[in-house]
């Protein structure tokens, strides 16, 4: 089956009044993207073992019971190999599963597969994945975006009702923006990372991406919350998301960074983006054009401190305890050297590469140091703003989705795509993008909206509106038109 | 401008090795993207204190009690080359070493 017309809300009653059973909604599932991945690839592994999970779900008395919802690729998993789409791990099977993977299968939520991303969510595109670029619903022609493409395109191509993503500096809100769905990366902290294969740290976070506002809430509310085994997620009490969808926005305070459209912004983003603007403040918000001066500077404050992390983060992979070791080798300096000169793709080579220079003796204070103390005032912008405004919004990506091969050879203009996702990252703030209607290319633009730290609720309030007024999940993708 | 011998010297550090060819293709790419993260150098932070993390909790403490997670045999199924339920490598000391 499809899912382009359902919801979380629509599956739960149906499984509830017995149209359908949690078995047959994962074999319909399963057989629906075997049929349809050939044309997008949006999956690297499916779970054959779906269905007969799924039948031992008879009481449906948590709302994703019985929904099946695809886990991107890095995050580990038991029943699935996780490879974060590289050659590194191509046979890597977790021996445990992350605590996003365990709390869903808490509510009863049926693990159906594991969507591509760009090799170890470095990219954002798909293309550095080793196992193909996925194709955008919206002409197949044109990348996802990324890293969460996969994720991206399993949803707005209806292949799942929703899925988890992760977002270092962008990666589910871009490819959620480029493929027309909703798409949510919550305050650092608010989700444990445990069992997301580490890129940087600091800046990653798992999140949600479906069609409808509210069927991201549902999942949100299942995976947040501390866990003992990541210290850096919040203690903080988990409100019920679901709750913060009330379409209010009457007296809400937004704030427009000029910044957001200027640098590289297409005038059709901008177009689509101010519309969707506009229509807050006809709608009582009060919306103001403000500053965020560091904005220039966030690409390469980003690529630096991200890059560090990764390159002492993907240390590990040495071709010793797990993943591919290249064979024919005669030292044990020899299995580390060839193992990850030919198990690692080239972007992934780049990032270490800049990383562990700038983390080197004579260019720590020049680089990485200087990139932290970056961070700091890009930081304090934020912190500017929200003592006095309730939501900054501007557009998510400087375009629509562009086509595939277009940006691959020339690495700084493939990074230069995330400099309006990078900052929500660097901040720690919760951020999503939400459809905001469709350019002249007929691509889907998204709208970015970012709140104050452990403030979803403003962001689900604020995007329901939005959904409710341009009802763009009735659009269907032009390549899932009957032709 | 950076030197492709600067490149080779950090792939060294990095563990990796790149063939000549790639080389030719890495210097100029790393060179764009060390050249755009000089730009950080026009703005003034002294006294700006770097942010390494966003977290509420300063430290976190736990019980230090023994948790059963997983087997050896499970934590043993994704090695490369094992031997009598251990790990296999190369030979870490080179023979000229062993003649020394």
């Amino acid at each position: 089956m499809n899912y382009l017309n359902e919801s979380i809300d629509q599956l739960h009653q149906n499984l509830v009044h017995q149209k359908l059973s949690a078995k047959e909604l994962a074999t319909n599932t399963l057989d629906n993207i075997k049929k349809t991945d050939d044309k997008f690839n949006s999956f690297i592994s499916l779970n054959e073992n779906a269905p007969k999970e799924a039948e031992a779900i008879t009481e449906f008395d948590t709302p994703l019971a019985g929904i099946p919802i695809a886990v991107k690729d890095n995050i580990v998993t038991t029943e699935m190999k996780t490879t974060a789409a590289s050659r590194m791990l191509e046979n890597f099977v977790s021996v445990y599963d992350a605590t996003v993977v365990s709390k869903l299968k808490d509510q009863k939520a049926v693990i159906i597969g594991k969507p591509n991303l760009d090799e170890f969510a470095m990219g954002s595109s798909t293309e550095t994945s080793y196992f193909g670029v996925s194709k955008n619903p919206w002409d197949h022609t044109k990348v996802p975006g990324g890293s969460s493409g996969g994720s991206a395109t399993a949803v707005a191509s209806g292949q799942v009702v929703a899925a988890l993503g992760s977002d270092t500096g962008g990666s589910i809100r871009q490819p959620s923006a480029f493929t027309g769905i909703f798409g949510i990366k919550p305050t650092y902290g608010r989700v444990s990372r445990w069992g997301l294969i580490a890129f940087s740290s600091s800046l990653d976070q798992i999140g949600v991406m479906t069609k409808r506002v509210k069927d991201a809430a549902y999942v949100l509310n299942a995976i947040s919350g501390h866990d003992e085994r990541d210290s850096t997620s919040s203690m903080r009490e988990v409100p019920d998301f679901t709750k913060a969808l009330n379409k209010d926005v009457k007296g809400l305070k937004i704030a427009v960074p000029k910044e957001y459209f200027e640098i590289g912004v297409s005038d059709e983003v901008k177009r689509v983006v101010n519309e969707a603007i506009k229509v807050y403040e006809e709608n009582g918000a009060i919306v103001e054009e403000v500053s965020l001066p560091h904005t220039k500077y966030v690409i390469p404050t980003y690529y630096l401190i991200a890059s560090s992390e990764a390159s002492s983060n993907l240390q590990r992979f040495d071709g010793i305890r797990y993943g591919f070791r290249a064979s024919d080798v005669k030292s044990l300096a020899d299995v580390y050297v060839k193992t990850r000169s030919e198990g690692f793709g080239d972007e992934v080579k780049r990032r270490i590469m800049l990383g562990t220079f700038s983390l080197s003796a004579g260019t720590y204070d020049a680089y990485f140091k200087k990139a932290a103390q970056l961070r700091t005032l890009i930081k304090q912008d934020f912190d500017r703003l929200f003592e006095k405004y309730d939501l900054v919004m501007g557009p998510t990506a400087p375009t629509t989705a562009f086509g595939i091969d277009a940006k691959n050879d020339d690495p700084m203009t493939m990074y230069a795509n995330d400099i309006l996702t990078i900052s929500a990252n660097m901040a720690g703030i919760p951020a999503a993008s939400i459809p905001a209607g469709l350019a002249s290319d007929n691509m889907p633009v998204g709208l970015q909206i970012m709140a104050q730290r452990f403030d979803e609720e403003a962001i689900f309030n604020a995007a329901s509106f939005y959904e409710d007024y341009s009802k763009f999940y009735e659009k269907v993708p032009s390549e899932m038109e009957d032709k | 401008m950076i030197s492709k011998e600067e490149i080779a010297h950090v792939a060294a550090l990095s563990r990796l090795k790149f063939s000549e060819e790639e080389l030719e293709m890495f210097t100029p790419q790393m060179d764009d993207i060390i050249a755009m993260a000089g730009q950080l150098q026009e703005v003034d932070t002294t006294d700006v204190v770097p942010t390494n993390l966003i977290v509420d909790e300063v430290n976190v403490f736990r019980n230090d009690e023994v948790e059963k997670m997983q087997t050896r045999e499970e934590l043993l199924k994704n090695v490369p080359e094992t031997k009598d339920g251990l790990i296999r490598v190369p030979s870490i000391i080179d023979k000229e070493d062993d003649n020394q």
